[in-house]
């Protein structure tokens, strides 16, 4: 679906359902450099198990117009002014990356919308080097091939995906290298300037999940203690054998665990 | 090495999309012999068949060890996935259905294998498609061949039987220019020899019967995307960007902007049209594409071998190998086919189809028969056989001749193929 944000197109991605305001409602939000599709998966079987499931396209990303804002305060609040447009009270969040920092911001500054979290491949702090950082303004073809080495696990890097016949990380970096100029660098520039990540995760009200990679090298498993911590509710799921892309390498363990989260068992 | 693989050819020729099975540590890919998949509860199968989950559903649409090898060829491409299909006709057939329907239109280089020939030329004009056949050398042509009904540009990378080579980066900024995806039939020429989609191309197919197996043992094909098409740059591709009723009005391109082709190939062309891969024959293809790196440097010694020495036969009027300096793409393949021109070419005897006739009937070692990329060398005569049903007018506009035969070399001793060739044309 198309709705207009500060006078923007913007597309949420929705399993070509409608939305009723009688269901419950997940909002997943992708990270650096990638669009809705990579909860393709997730949000198809929630649509299909009573919930509103809705994918979005930050600021210009897919297929979302604007410019990409270079804060995760800023795409906190473009995320609040969505909810607000689609009548959305209550809603749980699922971000993966830079999408898991804008669901942890918006989920202590805006209490009582967000009813559960689930934070997928993050960190906080989640610094980027500066010769990633500075790759990904001057090179960014660079950058997205650098980011795809890191992004999976040794076992990814030789394919056998869950969906048949499709390559992980071919797909992975041909979305990436579909990404307007501009947006990686963007997108890294609001990731490691967000110093506040443990200070909010203090104000969290609501049961948040953190589901790790155990080999996840761009936002390592090990770095999450003093955000686990800091979230009064906490939950920690560590997949084996998993990168940074989880979604693309366990997209079934992934649906199960937010299902888990999400629905309960 | 294109962007996203961590190996080389011959290491994903071997490994890629495979691990040790998990229940008994196979080290080979397995077979699954299976025509369907046992569902664990009424909610995973229904997450199946929507598509919220990866999995096996039925062995039409999709198979454990069809996508292993699915996956491999993907890599060795360079592409974000693939389908395998029961032929390298259905593969072509495959995708013409996922880009178009009634009223769609074909641009096609006129240098094709006789079946693609025929199914474009023949067949799919009762379906309400459309092919203009062009010189593909000639890109003004080839530009003014570009319909507003255009759905694809489609040529071989080394044309049937003349070996034209494609200039791939010229056609597809051609075609890209129009809007409009160029895919390749890389057959003859496999990954160890280019890489189409690394020069431009889009999709890429392949008869896996040939090279890829290897053997001669299994009919197959693979129909290969290389995720670099924008399909909803333009409305041209409605089968993609638009809802499809029959499948609860998915949008392709937003289900998956980069793998949108594969996803509607999979989910129509491949539960309605049918035309998939048995198991064994993936497995026995795989067996063939773990061997290709060294395979084909083998063809490659071989063939330039017995090229130079029909070359340099009183009896042979002319060789066409794009190698040779008097073949009108010597410089353009040495530019996109370091590597070789593939192990299929043709050669002219004097004396015409008798003698072409005569000499094939005297080999010992070469096989006559209707096949190439085998690991025994072959021989045909296509006159007569791949290309009869062409007109003698598209015979010449492809290269043939009544005196030309065909040679597919394989990887016997090259002693021994130099002997046999020397007996049958001294015995003529």
């Amino acid at each position: 679906m198309l709705i207009n944000v500060d006078n923007q197109v913007t597309y949420i991605y929705t399993a070509a359902q409608r939305i009723h305001h009688d269901k419950p409602t997940v909002l997943f939000i992708h990270g650096a450099a990638n669009d809705h599709s990579v909860w393709n998966t997730q949000c198809r079987y929630f649509s299909t198990h009573g919930w509103n499931a809705l994918a979005i396209d930050l600021p210009a990303h897919g297929k979302t117009n604007g410019v990409a804002l270079d804060s995760i305060s800023a795409l906190s609040g473009w995320i609040k002014k969505c909810t607000e447009i689609l009548e959305l009270e209550k809603l749980s969040i699922v971000g993966h990356s830079m999408g898991s920092l804008i669901g942890l911001e918006l989920a202590s500054k805006s209490k009582s919308i967000v009813n559960q979290l689930a934070l997928v491949g993050t960190n906080a702090p989640m610094p980027v080097s500066d010769q990633l950082l500075e790759t990904s303004k001057s090179k960014p073809a660079l950058a997205y091939q650098m980011i795809n080495q890191y992004s999976f696990s040794n076992r990814a890097k030789l394919g056998k995906n869950d969906i048949p016949g499709i390559s992980m990380q071919g797909v992975s970096i041909k979305l990436m290298q579909r990404t307007k100029p501009g947006v990686l660098h963007a997108d890294f520039v609001a990731c490691n300037s967000y110093a506040d990540g443990v200070a909010a995760a203090e104000k969290i009200i609501c049961p948040t999940l953190l589901l790790l990679g155990a080999q996840d090298k761009m936002t390592p498993a090990s770095r999450t203690k003093a955000l686990e911590e800091a979230i009064p509710d906490s939950t920690v799921k560590i997949l084996s054998g998993t990168g940074h892309a989880l979604m693309a390498e366990q997209p079934n363990q992934v649906t199960d665990c937010l299902k888990d989260f999400l629905i309960g068992t | 090495m294109s962007d996203h693989r961590d190996f080389k050819l011959e290491t994903l020729g071997l490994h890629a999309g495979q691990e040790p099975d998990s229940d008994h540590g196979s080290r080979a890919q397995p077979i699954h012999f299976t025509t369907s998949y046992v569902f664990p509860d009424t909610d995973t199968a229904a997450s199946l068949f929507n598509m919220e989950r990866g999995g096996h559903v039925y062995s039409r649409i999709s198979n454990p060890t069809n996508a292993v090898l699915e996956e491999r060829i993907s890599a060795m491409e360079g592409g974000v996935g693939g389908i395998a299909t029961a032929s390298g006709q259905a593969a072509l057939h495959l995708a013409i259905t996922t880009l178009m329907g009634q009223g769609g239109h074909i641009v096609a280089s006129q240098s094709l294998y006789g079946g693609s020939h025929n199914l474009l030329q023949y067949t799919m004009p009762r379906f309400g498609i459309e092919t203009t056949f062009v010189n593909f050398r000639d890109l003004d042509s080839l530009a003014a061949a570009i319909k507003p009904e255009t759905r694809l540009v489609f040529s071989e990378t080394l044309g049937n039987p003349g070996l034209d080579v494609l200039n791939i980066p010229a056609v597809s900024k051609l075609a890209h220019d129009h809007s409009l995806p160029l895919m390749v039939d890389s057959t003859f020429t496999t990954p160890y020899l280019i890489e189409p989609f690394a020069h431009g191309a889009d999709l890429i197919f392949h008869s896996a019967t040939k090279f890829l197996g290897g053997h001669g043992v299994a009919i197959g094909g693979i129909l290969l995307d290389s995720g670099n098409f924008n399909w909803s740059q333009s409305d041209k591709f409605p089968t993609l960007s638009e809802p499809y009723e029959g499948f609860h009005d998915m949008v392709f391109t937003e289900e998956s902007p980069i793998a949108a082709f594969l996803l509607r190939a999979r989910r129509e062309g491949l539960r309605d049209f049918g035309a998939c891969m048995s198991p064994m024959n993936a497995f026995q293809i795989m067996q063939g594409v773990e061997t290709l790196g060294p395979r084909m440097q083998r063809h490659m010694e071989n063939t330039r071998s017995v090229v130079s020495f029909l070359n340099d036969h009183e009896s042979v009027s002319q060789v066409t190998y794009p190698e040779l300096p008097n073949h009108p793409d010597h410089k353009l393949a040495a530019q996109l086919l370091p590597k070789g021109c593939g192990a299929v070419f043709t050669f002219e005897l004097k004396g015409g189809r008798d003698a072409g006739q005569k000499f094939i009937e005297k080999l010992k070692i070469f096989s006559h028969l209707a096949n190439v990329g085998d690991a025994k060398s072959l021989v045909i005569h296509p006159a007569s056989t791949t290309h009869f049903r062409m007109s003698d007018e598209d015979l010449v506009a492809a290269g043939i001749h009544p005196g030309t035969v065909r040679l597919s070399i394989g990887l016997e001793n090259i002693d021994d193929l130099l002997g046999d060739l020397k007996q049958a044309l001294k015995s003529r």
